[in-house]
């Protein structure tokens, strides 16, 4: 047997057995570490004692904190309904109409992915706050507090509900509409018995989508809540305010309350209707009324979200917004007190290394995954991990972050406040989305390319160089734009992280619009959301370059 | 010495049984064609003989030494697989000198020269710049193939390597590949689901279902004196009928149709319909004594002689070494 054993590990191929170990690692070191850690604070107390419940005990029994979190949970649970029902219907108008415009107007929904979510923030008191540009105009709104906070959440969740409702709706099983139509069913039968309940597990993922994300953002309830507490800015006060690490902890497990039970619930949740082969391309029919309806409502949402980078626009570019409306470029000369134009080349620094490095990371992760031989259970497990992110928010990252890499019994301690913790908690705040993209790429190429590889003796590497990698390069820049635009914007994990001597531009903007210089934080917002569209630009252009001089001329699709 | 040798191989896959104590050889120089129903456990059997995949148990033998553990690279097969796998982002000459560019003990004129005298082999020499989306599948297949054989493997393991083509570029393959297999002498273990595929071209047929192995013979041996009722069943037309407790099993083509009894064992039948088939003519024809269904065929001449119609009685007899008998399923 003991022979048998040696021989068999002559087969386990050893430097692939090397690499998927340290991959597991790698990301259990920085997924569990931290998390361990904020657990484990939750129950102790400053000391170090265990406490048990004690925490929570007092947590809850503080009304001004238990407040909090009746507080969070209305504005997550109107935010959320509000916006289903506005991306259903956007997506509704770009998949199931013949409305014009409609690229232009998918980028547009889009638009506020590009900029950090305290600056939808700082739009809304720029339209609707007392020196507002609507205001001005007699309509008066209180945006400071609930109002304002679920308005900023519906402008933030917006776009991820609607690419959601998007990617269900784009097809359909024409011959049901056929059959309805054959049957006399009016349009609204059919949306009700057709569409619908084809959408059902969708509407349910968004829906939770949205309620965590609002349940979980710190930017918009930072600008705009004043004394209206949510769960994200009591853990802000407690850890940065009071240094009372423990409650902030306790607050931190709370915030995984909604990803848990969407976890729960997923399983619920999945797709199961049979949408596959026989699902094509709906044939839209005439219907001019119903087109120039949604017509009219895309309209009027696009100019709501531009209304939001306009004000920005004006703010930026004028001396004193309202008293002054010459045009300067003042405000671009940051102050040094609040970070500064060095803040933004901190951030252009610390969203390429993210860029670069969580794509490295993301996609050998992917691919040993994918196409490692044999080893069953490690893929399991390192799937598994790398699904788990999705369920953090940045404030849990920032957080269990800091007990993490505080401690001094760690030896990573000495990346404390430095630049590279930064780009950690990125590339784990945001690892799922990127895994389950490069995932998708390596399923996409032959299962047998490996297999083929491995009986000609070509090393592994040479495999993943030569072949994986040149096949997977629009997947690869994917990523790498969706970790440098979500770095560029990123506020919540990286709150906790920065040290004083590198600021990065998100958290600028905070320092900023604590300060009152809100010219100037509209102006930073200005240029990050110019960087991440020329980013954007800058991957359209390489995918389509690439399509048109290699893939084509190589037959490819 | 048999060049390879299998013994005893079992499998499973999460409980699943893919291959159930699978034994086999492969002599130097000849053509194995496993043929069974898709799902039966042939590509897990030929990945566990290319070492790509482990058995739980059993043992791989090549050239006298066990091989069991031996990695994959260190075996020497040229393997086509079903899918082809070429790698996409290479031409077809990068792709044969890709899996040459490993063996170092070539220099790159050698490797270079290799690779186009595979190529000529398989007449793709006039396609070698373009790449494997702009070809047509069965130039995909040799090129496959040619990359397969560019390295001088020792043996040449095929998955299904026709079962993606259209019949007219199945059959002309069908021939390529059995005189390059003869040309280099190699010893080749080619898979398919295809029962005419592996009677062409086989020298021996291992047929395999529900994981075991059924049968292992000559395409002749195969097809005359099959092993097993699903052997009978699977390979060409057969008519089945239970007598003496028994299940037996006789050819189309060896059944004979008279107007009057031929001996004492005849049987008498009404003739359901009639199937003109070229060369041949297939009469289905309903038994009196029980009311089954056989098919018999004739030369097409000797049912003109018979001037047979539908509803006509005839006679239906057969030769007693014809005949294949089973024991009944318990
Ligand atoms: N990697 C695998 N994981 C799980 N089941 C497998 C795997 N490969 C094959 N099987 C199962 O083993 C059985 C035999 O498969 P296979 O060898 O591919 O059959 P064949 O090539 O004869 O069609 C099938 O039931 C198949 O589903
Ligand atoms: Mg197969």
């Amino acid at each position: 047997m003991a022979l048998n054993l040696g021989k068999k590990a002559k087969l386990l191929n050893l430097p692939q057995l090397a690499v998927m170990i340290t991959l597991l690692a790698a990301l259990a070191i920085i997924l569990a570490g931290p998390l361990a850690c904020l657990f484990s604070k939750a129950f102790m107390d400053n000391g170090g004692g265990f406490v048990g419940l004690d925490n929570y005990r007092r947590y809850f029994g503080t009304p001004a904190l238990a407040g909090s979190i009746f507080n969070t949970l209305d504005i997550s649970l109107v935010s959320a309904f509000f916006s289903l029902c506005l991306a259903l219907a956007y997506a509704y108008a770009l998949t199931r109409t013949n409305i014009r415009g409609k690229t232009f107007f998918k980028y547009a929904a889009l638009a506020p992915i590009f900029i950090p979510t305290i600056v939808h923030a700082l739009g809304l008191i720029y339209l609707f706050g007392r020196q507002g540009l609507i205001t001005a105009l007699g309509f008066k709104l209180e945006i400071y507090g609930r109002t304002g906070i679920i308005l900023s959440e519906i402008i933030y969740t917006f776009p991820q509900a609607f690419l959601m409702f998007h990617v269900a709706l784009e097809t359909a099983d024409n011959r049901l509409y056929e059959a309805a139509d054959s049957l006399g069913c009016s349009p609204a039968t059919k949306f009700l018995k057709i569409t619908l309940p084809g959408l059902k597990y969708t509407l349910v993922n968004v829906f939770f989508v949205c309620f965590t994300l609002a349940f979980t953002d710190f930017g918009a309830p930072k600008v705009l809540g004043g004394s209206y507490n949510v769960l994200a800015t009591d853990i802000y006060k407690q850890i940065a305010g009071q240094f009372n690490m423990n409650m902030g902890a306790v607050v931190g497990t709370l915030l995984l309350v909604p990803a848990l039970i969407s976890f729960l619930a997923g399983g619920l949740a999945e797709d199961r209707s049979t949408l596959t082969a026989k699902s094509t391309r709906l044939r839209i029919k005439p219907g001019p009324g119903r087109d120039a309806f949604f017509f009219i409502f895309c309209v009027l949402m696009t100019l709501a979200l531009a209304a939001l980078v306009l004000s920005l626009l004006v703010g930026a570019f004028t001396t004193r917004y309202p008293y002054n409306l010459a045009p300067t470029l003042d405000n671009f000369k940051f102050n040094i007190s609040t970070g500064g134009l060095a803040s933004y080349f901190n951030s252009l620094k610390m969203s390429g290394l993210t860029a670069l490095f969580g794509a490295l990371f993301v996609f050998i992760y992917a691919y040993m995954m994918e196409k490692a031989r044999g080893l069953p259970w490690p893929k399991k497990a390192g799937r598994l991990l790398a699904v788990v992110p999705l369920a953090l928010p940045g404030l849990v990252v920032g957080i269990s972050f800091i007990f993490f890499f505080n401690s001094p019994a760690n030896p990573l301690n000495f990346i404390y406040g430095t630049l590279a913790i930064l780009v950690l908690s990125n590339i784990l705040h945001y690892f799922s989305v990127p895994f389950l993209t490069a995932t998708g790429a390596l399923k996409k190429l032959d299962r047998e390319i490996e297999s083929v590889a491995e009986s000609l003796n070509i090393p592994k590497w040479k495999t993943f160089l030569q072949i994986s990698v040149p096949l997977s390069w629009p997947a690869l820049l994917e990523i790498a734009m969706y970790f440098f635009v979500n770095s560029m914007v990123t506020v919540s994990a990286v709150v906790f992280l920065y040290s004083p001597g590198f600021k990065i531009a998100s958290i600028a903007i905070t320092h900023m619009e604590e300060a009152g210089d809100f010219a100037q934080a509209a102006a930073m917002s200005l240029l990050i959301l110019g960087l991440n569209l020329l980013v954007r630009l800058a991957y359209e252009l390489a995918v389509w370059l690439n399509r048109h001089l290699f893939l084509k001329r190589k037959g490819l699709p | 010495m048999k060049f390879l040798e299998v013994k005893g191989l079992s499998k499973k896959f999460d409980g699943q049984t893919a291959l159930d104590k699978v034994s086999l050889s492969l002599e130097k120089g000849e053509l194995l064609c496993l043929l069974g129903p898709s799902g039966c456990g042939k590509t897990t059997l030929l990945r566990i003989i290319a070492g790509l995949e482990t058995a739980d148990r059993g043992e791989v033998w090549l050239e006298g030494r066990e091989a069991t553990f031996l990695p994959p690279a260190r075996r020497n097969f040229g393997i086509v697989f079903q899918s082809y796998a070429l790698f996409p982002n290479m031409t077809v000459r990068q792709n044969v000198l890709f899996g040459l560019a490993q063996n170092k003990t070539l220099d790159r004129a050698e490797r270079e020269r290799k690779a186009d005298e595979a190529l000529e082999m398989v007449d793709l020499g006039p396609h070698r710049h373009k790449y494997p989306n702009q070809l047509s599948g069965g130039q995909q297949q040799r090129t496959a193939l040619a990359r397969a054989i560019a390295v001088s493997p020792a043996a040449l393991l095929l998955d299904e390597p026709l079962s993606a083509l259209d019949a007219k570029v199945r059959a002309r393959l069908r021939g390529e590949i059995c005189r390059l297999q003869r040309a280099m002498g190699l010893s080749t273990i080619m898979v398919t689901h295809d029962q005419e595929e592996a009677i062409t071209m086989a020298d021996r047929i291992v047929v395999m279902n529900n994981a075991v192995v059924e049968q292992i013979g000559s395409p002749r041996a195969i097809y005359e004196q099959p092993a097993t009722p699903f052997v009978a069943g699977f390979i060409g037309a057969m008519n089945f009928y239970s007598q003496a407790g028994g299940l037996c099993a006789v050819r189309p083509e060896k059944l004979e149709i008279d107007r009057q009894p031929r001996d004492a064992e005849s049987l008498s039948a009404r003739i359901g319909w009639v199937e003109f088939r070229g060369a041949s003519t297939r009469v289905y024809a309903r038994l009196a004594q029980d009311g089954s269904e056989i098919c018999v065929d004739l030369p097409t001449e000797r049912a003109d002689q018979l001037t047979i119609r539908e509803n006509d009685r005839v006679y239906i007899s057969v030769a007693a070494r014809h005949v294949n008998r089973y024991p009944a399923a318990a």
